[in-house]
């Protein structure tokens, strides 16, 4: 079943506002616009704004040249498509699931489901008068397949049914080639063509047609496609809208609290109730918000996120307890709301019989967790290892606890330092041989004299994504004369024309 | 292998006391060598122009691991490593690199670059605390005002009492005064020739001094590690050469007892 809402931006308007329709300020002619680069543009106008002339995809400016005592209300799509949202879980009494047809349908599924309400016709009448009953202007109709619903919703009679027992083709053959929710460049094409019906469609031989589109894959831009699935020749997939409500506790208070000690014990009280509600779902928080209601209207947020998930009352308010210590109470708070607005399962377990992480440790997770909580995600890495040759890029870091990405084996016959340094710094070569290594160098204040030495290791760069003019590098293991393990490389070469003579750096320190 | 029934006397006999005979007591503890069992909290003093301070605490850790492991089941250590740098460590010595560190603890390290010193002590007892870690090595530069005696006993007792060994590099600081059970000043130390090219740089090496240590006499070494074990043998100009003969580790070691039983 597929339900049109004609007006849906102007109805939700309309009942946002409290006005039965044709009264009130509904009775003025009103449009809904949004802004543009051009200037307000309409996005759509009431009964009486039609009647004035107002039409949606007009410019205001010239409506109000059509009729200047014109009232205007600005448009929320958002708010509409969240209002849809709404509508489409509402819209499941009819049905096992629906699907969202944006910006103003929906299709219901209701395969086997109309002799529950004693057939199609009165599953139609009762679908009819509940929307009747919540004020919205909306065409209904009932297809075996959901691109022939909604062709007829939108094109044809008024709750129109169209059996299986049916000649689908020819019963849609008078519909416009609109109704098969073609792209407007497509639909100009069609009328250019002279396929005005989706009957003429069927005369021209599917062969012409099928050469015309033949680089149209997108269903939208391929009236063949659209065709196939009106009639059901191939099969079209929708989402259906899955409801899903966040786990969420809350206090009001009697008497606004201002101290420390009593929101503490608040908090408690709600992190024991979001562990039992979480409890009974199987699920464990990821993410914890917890919202403060002060008497004079402020919200203070704060929120959390767990390395793995949980449900630890005690580690919840250990972990927010940090968090809390800069709050302003004000005159009071009078509301504690706590909701956990990413979850992840996870399954039940025996309860900690060793109750005191004090004597026999916490565990890794809890560590991570009161680490990042206190030092910043951007503290507690972890490094894995990266596709790439060149040295630094060849790390990358990630939080501590997620999994590691898949890597092809290392090369083992490179030996790589222990440390790296942040920045190679640079150091002043006093005396090279003509091998190309230096002799001895100075780096930090002091001369060093390279006692033995490997290389070089030539790294060059990558090509494909450094600017041409980027220099590789030749790196030396060396060991000076106390004993000390360093990596250094040279960068460029004398003659490879890519800037002065090269600098050399010290890029890592072996152990 | 050792006799069990042969047994170091825990105690100090009650009739010596002061320093010549703290000394004298000294001579017969067991002299270390690679292989004991490590005590819960040490320290490696190491200058900031070398990375042998984290080399040599990674090889005593990983060596301390394996003498662990030889007793207990033969099973895969899985366990994770935390190591905490504060900022300026970190631009002292640079970062860990995944690619050099030792193949057993690659995927297994957690790093903390905590930007003060008190950030970095606190990362260090909380990992102290979690029993799912293997170890946990710290380096922090200098001698921060954070880091004083209190600071040193909090991360021994926290290391007794669970069992996690804590490692900690100091780079260009002073040994001050400290509850570390071992201590350690290292240097790097040219390395032996390596297999296959004469000229290049062979394993890592290091002179470790061992300057304090609650069960061990004081000594020098001269340490190599080749990636599977640790050597050790006795440096070329220590003055201990003729004092004492080599092999006198004639009991096992006694570590890890509390502070509160001295």
């Amino acid at each position: 079943m597929s339900i049109w809402f004609a007006q849906f931006a102007v109805d939700r308007w309309r009942l946002s506002n409290g006005f039965r329709r044709g009264e009130g300020a509904d009775a003025a002619p009103t449009v809904l616009i949004a802004e543009t680069a051009h200037g307000p543009r309409i996005a759509a106008a009431n009964d009486a704004g039609r009647a004035a002339g107002a039409r949606a995809g007009m410019m205001l400016a010239d409506a109000r040249t059509l009729c200047p005592a014109i009232a205007v209300a600005p448009s929320d799509p958002a708010g509409d498509l969240a209002f849809l949202e709404k509508l489409a879980l509402w819209a499941q009494r009819w049905g096992p699931w629906s699907a969202l047809d944006p910006p103003d349908g929906l299709v219901v599924d209701v395969t086997a489901v109309a002799h529950l309400f004693g057939g199609e016709r009165r599953l139609i009448a009762d679908a009819r008068a509940a929307i009747a009953a919540r004020d919205l202007n909306a065409r209904l109709a009932i297809a075996p397949t959901a691109g022939a619903a909604w062709a007829l919703a939108h094109y044809g009679p008024d709750g129109a049914i169209l059996g299986p027992d049916n000649d689908a083709a020819m019963r849609l053959a008078e519909l416009p080639v609109a109704a098969l929710r073609l792209d407007p460049d497509v639909l100009t094409v069609l009328r250019r063509l002279g396929l005005k019906r989706l009957g003429e469609l069927g005369g021209v031989g599917r062969d012409a047609l099928q050469r015309r589109f033949r680089n149209r894959k997108s269903p939208s831009a391929n009236p063949l496609v659209r065709m196939d699935q009106l009639l059901g020749r191939v099969p079209e997939p929708l989402l259906p809208v899955v409801p899903q409500d966040i786990p969420l506790v809350e206090r009001r208070l009697l008497e606004p609290i201002r101290h420390r000690e009593l929101l503490d014990q608040v908090l408690r009280d709600l992190a024991a109730d979001m562990t039992r509600e979480l409890e009974g779902r199987g699920e464990g928080a990821r993410r914890l918000e917890l919202g403060l209601w002060r008497v004079d209207g402020e919200v203070i947020i704060r929120a959390l996120e767990l390395s793995a998930s949980t449900r630890d009352p005690a580690h919840i308010c250990r972990l927010f307890g940090a968090k809390l210590d800069g709050v302003d109470a004000g005159f009071g708070i009078e509301l504690l709301r706590l909701r956990a607005s990413w979850v992840e399962p996870l399954a039940l377990g025996q309860r900690d019989i060793e109750s005191a992480a004090e004597s026999h440790g916490t565990s890794l997770n809890a560590c991570i967790d009161r680490l990042t909580v206190r030092l910043g995600p951007q503290a507690v890495r972890r490094p894995v290892p990266h596709a790439s040759h060149v040295p630094e890029r060849a790390q990358r870091w990630q939080p501590p606890l997620e999994p590691e990405p898949a890597t092809q084996g290392e090369l083992a016959f490179h030996q790589r330092p222990l440390k790296l340094l942040d920045r190679p710094e640079a150091i002043a070569v006093l005396y090279a041989t003509p091998d190309g290594y230096p002799r001895s160098f100075r780096w930090r204040g002091a001369v060093r004299e390279v006692v033995k030495v490997e290389g070089p290791e030539r790294i060059a760069p990558e090509w494909w994504r450094e600017r041409s003019s980027a220099r590789l590098r030749d790196y030396y293991r060396i060991e000076d004369e106390k004993g000390r393990r360093y990596w250094i490389y040279r960068h460029g070469l004398a003659g490879d024309e890519r800037g002065d003579l090269p600098l050399w750096y010290l890029h890592g320190l072996y152990g | 292998m050792l006799h069990p029934a042969v047994h170091s006397p825990e105690t100090p006999p009650l009739a010596v006391t002061g320093e010549g005979a703290a000394a004298l007591l000294r001579t017969r503890l067991p002299r270390w060598r690679p292989g004991l069992a490590a005590p819960a909290h040490s320290e490696v003093f190491a200058s900031g122009d070398q990375a042998s301070g984290a080399g040599l605490a990674l090889a005593l850790a990983r060596d301390a691991l394996k003498a662990a492991g030889r007793s207990g089941p033969a099973q895969e250590d899985r366990r994770q490593l935390l190591w905490v740098q504060d900022r300026a460590a970190v631009r002292l010595t640079g970062r860990p690199y995944r690619h050099g560190l030792p193949p057993e603890l690659r995927h297994r390290l957690i790093h903390v670059e905590a930007q003060t010193p008190e950030d970095a002590l606190f990362a260090l007892e909380e990992g102290l605390r979690c029993r799912d870690l293997a170890f946990v090595l710290g380096e922090i530069a200098g001698n921060p005002r954070a880091l004083d005696f209190t600071a040193s006993r909090r991360l021994s007792l926290a290391a007794e009492k669970h069992g996690v060994p804590l490692w900690l590099v100091r780079l260009e600081a002073q040994p001050e005064l400290s509850s570390a059970r071992m201590r350690w000043k290292v240097a790097a130390a040219p390395s032996a020739p390596a297999r296959w090219n004469a000229a290049a740089p062979g394993h890592p090496a290091w002179y470790a001094e061992l300057f304090r240590a609650r069960s061990h006499p004081h000594g020098e070494w001269s340490l190599s590690d080749d990636g599977n074990s640790l050597a050790a043998a006795r440096p070329h100009n220590s003055p201990e050469r003729a004092a004492a003969p080599d092999h006198v580790d004639l009991v096992r070691a006694v570590c890890g007892r509390s502070l509160a039983a001295l």
